[in-house]
């Protein structure tokens, strides 16, 4: 009975071993801003091909960058464009980033829904993120100080911002890091006097989008191109895509996977 | 050579080589922190980099300076003392002296329960509950601040200064108490006068190590300090403590970067000062034994 009873463990563990290798399971990391779009697509297509495992993680488009570069994830979700330095590393590690365009984004300048002002210049908003207006009064609001927030250093977001909103100058030393797009919004919507900025699919009731140098951020100003704010949004992989990864990217790319791109608020390619 | 012998000795090795393992990981870190962290001191100056005042390690050309980030560690550690050191000593004086054998059987499980809770939900707790309350209580621009951060660290490291200092008053032995009480001197008298002064070795030990773990708390400060990196003008504001900036930072600074050269060496200096307060504890609490009579 002893000696069954082994076999039998045995052979189970030997099946529960070989079970995991039958589904294919790619990993997506980085961008929160691109996180909303890789995890809907993630679940319809799961959905659909239930064999397949597709895992969803944020952490911010730099860290998906240098994932990638290591070889632990398949698809590197990014904000950004990959900069020269990350695509020196890749060579040296052997790996050749191929980039896909999913969707494009705005980047909405936010504040709280109880503030008066409801527009800014670019200059404006440049002077607040740099240091050289701290006070709301001197924007057309009320006396109360510019909470600004910002992102770390591994967000993509925080990236664009820099280069699209600030010509690349250092945000103020004072301004509060959050950790990801959602975090901004929450605070926001928490503080009264509070500014940040976050992709456009994450606007809500709660807070209130200013419009720059008088447009407002939409689906239609970014796809124009009206906003100065607008920038593609990414996935890379390295090399060509194979297999689940194709799969995922092609379905993001197809007519059903832009129309979940525009439900979670972002802009199709068209 | 029987068999027997063979398995004494065998398995003596293998608690040596278990016993030796931390004492392996503890210089492979060490060695580590030194081989990434040292190459950021060719590009800059030790005394830029302790004093510099700007921390911008991402921009070109980038900024190394750590002042605002281990004033940030400095103010909430010390603004968490103000807390645990009270609730601590006051707890463990609690327990020993006063409480009946029944409280203590509930509160001491109580207060571990306190330890054991996870630090992230410490700092979630202190991001979405705490933070909006201060804001509103004290009218700040936004409540993730210094002031925040030291609370609930407070809260965090009050178990730890009670747990140690509760064993400190406890190895106090009873025929001092009796000596005290014998010469006619009241239960508050013998308190102040007689236990705390013999506990005192055990209980400044038990604040430092409250202190080094809320300078070494990371995922708290993270979520509850509110990240500025800057120096701080009133304890009202927003700071970024040394392990804050270690956590946020490290996952996409590239390996072998100057930034990623930055952070060890800050994790290097963090090491250093929980070293010392930790050697500080350990003397301490050494003189506090032979004092005791306890040998050493």
């Amino acid at each position: 009975m002893k000696k069954i009873t082994k076999i039998l463990f045995g052979s189970i563990a030997a099946l529960s071993l070989a079970v995991p290798a039958f589904a294919e399971k790619i990993v997506m990391e980085g961008s929160t801003t691109v996180l909303p779009i890789a995890q809907t697509a993630a679940e319809v297509y799961m959905q659909k091909n239930p064999s397949a495992d597709i895992s969803v993680r944020g952490g911010g488009s730099g860290v998906g960058i240098a994932s990638i570069i290591d070889g632990n994830c398949d698809i590197a979700n990014s904000s950004r464009p990959i900069k020269e330095s990350e695509l020196d590393k890749a060579v040296t590690n052997g790996k050749d980033i191929k980039a896909h365009v999913v969707a494009m984004d705005g980047i909405a300048v936010i504040v709280n829904s109880g503030n008066p002002v409801n527009a800014l210049t670019k200059a404006q908003v440049k002077d607040i993120y740099t240091g050289k207006i701290s006070n709301w009064n001197q924007l057309g609001g009320n006396n109360e100080k510019v909470v600004v927030i910002s992102r770390d250093t591994s967000s993509g977001t925080f990236e664009a911002f820099g280069e699209l909103a600030l010509n690349k100058e250092k945000v103020r030393p004072d301004a509060i890091m959050q950790a990801s797009n959602q975090a901004i919004a929450t605070t926001v919507v928490r503080t009264p006097g509070a500014i940040g900025y976050v992709g456009l699919g994450f606007l809500s009731a709660d807070i209130k989008a200013v419009s720059v140098d008088g447009i407002a951020p939409s689906r239609e100003t970014v796809l124009s191109g009206k906003f100065p704010y607008s920038r593609p949004l990414f996935m890379y992989t390295n090399g060509e895509p194979k297999g689940l990864a194709k799969e995922v990217i092609d379905f993001i790319k197809s007519p059903e996977g832009q129309r979940l791109v525009e439900k979670d608020g972002f802009v199709g390619l068209k | 050579m029987n068999v027997n012998k063979f398995k004494e000795r065998s398995i003596e090795w293998i608690f040596a080589v278990v016993a030796f393992a931390s004492l392996v990981f503890l210089v492979g870190i060490v060695i580590v922190l030194f081989k990434e962290g040292l190459p950021i001191l060719t590009k800059i100056r030790l005394f830029d980099f302790i004093f510099g005042e700007f921390w911008y390690p991402t921009y070109d050309p980038a900024e190394f300076g750590i002042f605002p980030l281990i004033l940030g560690s400095f103010i909430v550690s010390v603004g968490a003392m103000f807390i645990c050191v009270p609730l601590g000593i006051g707890s463990a004086l609690y327990l020993n002296e006063i409480a009946s054998q029944q409280q203590k059987a509930i509160l001491k499980p109580l207060v571990e329960i306190l330890a054991s809770v996870p630090s992230i939900v410490y700092g979630f707790f202190a991001m979405a509950v705490l933070s909006p309350f201060v804001q509103n209580l004290l009218h700040l621009p936004i409540g993730l601040c210094a002031f925040t951060a030291s609370l609930i660290l407070g809260i965090m490291a009050t178990p730890t200064v009670c747990s140690i200092a509760e064993d400190a008053l406890s190895y106090v032995p009873r025929s001092f108490r009796e000596a005290s009480f014998a010469v006619g001197a009241t239960r508050w008298q013998t308190l102040i006068k007689v236990v705390i002064p013999a506990a005192g070795s055990g209980i400044s030990t038990a604040i430092i190590l409250g202190m080094s773990r809320a300078i070494g708390e990371t995922m708290t400060v993270l979520m509850a300090a509110g990240g500025a990196a800057m120096i701080p003008r009133s304890f009202f504001e927003p700071v970024r403590p040394m392990t804050a900036a270690i956590a946020a930072e490290m996952g996409e600074a590239p390996v072998g970067s100057d930034h990623y050269s930055a952070l060890f060496a800050i994790a290097l200096i963090l090491f250093f000062i929980t070293f010392i307060f930790n050697i500080i504890a350990e003397i301490i609490s050494r003189r506090f034994r032979i004092k005791l009579g306890l040998a050493g």
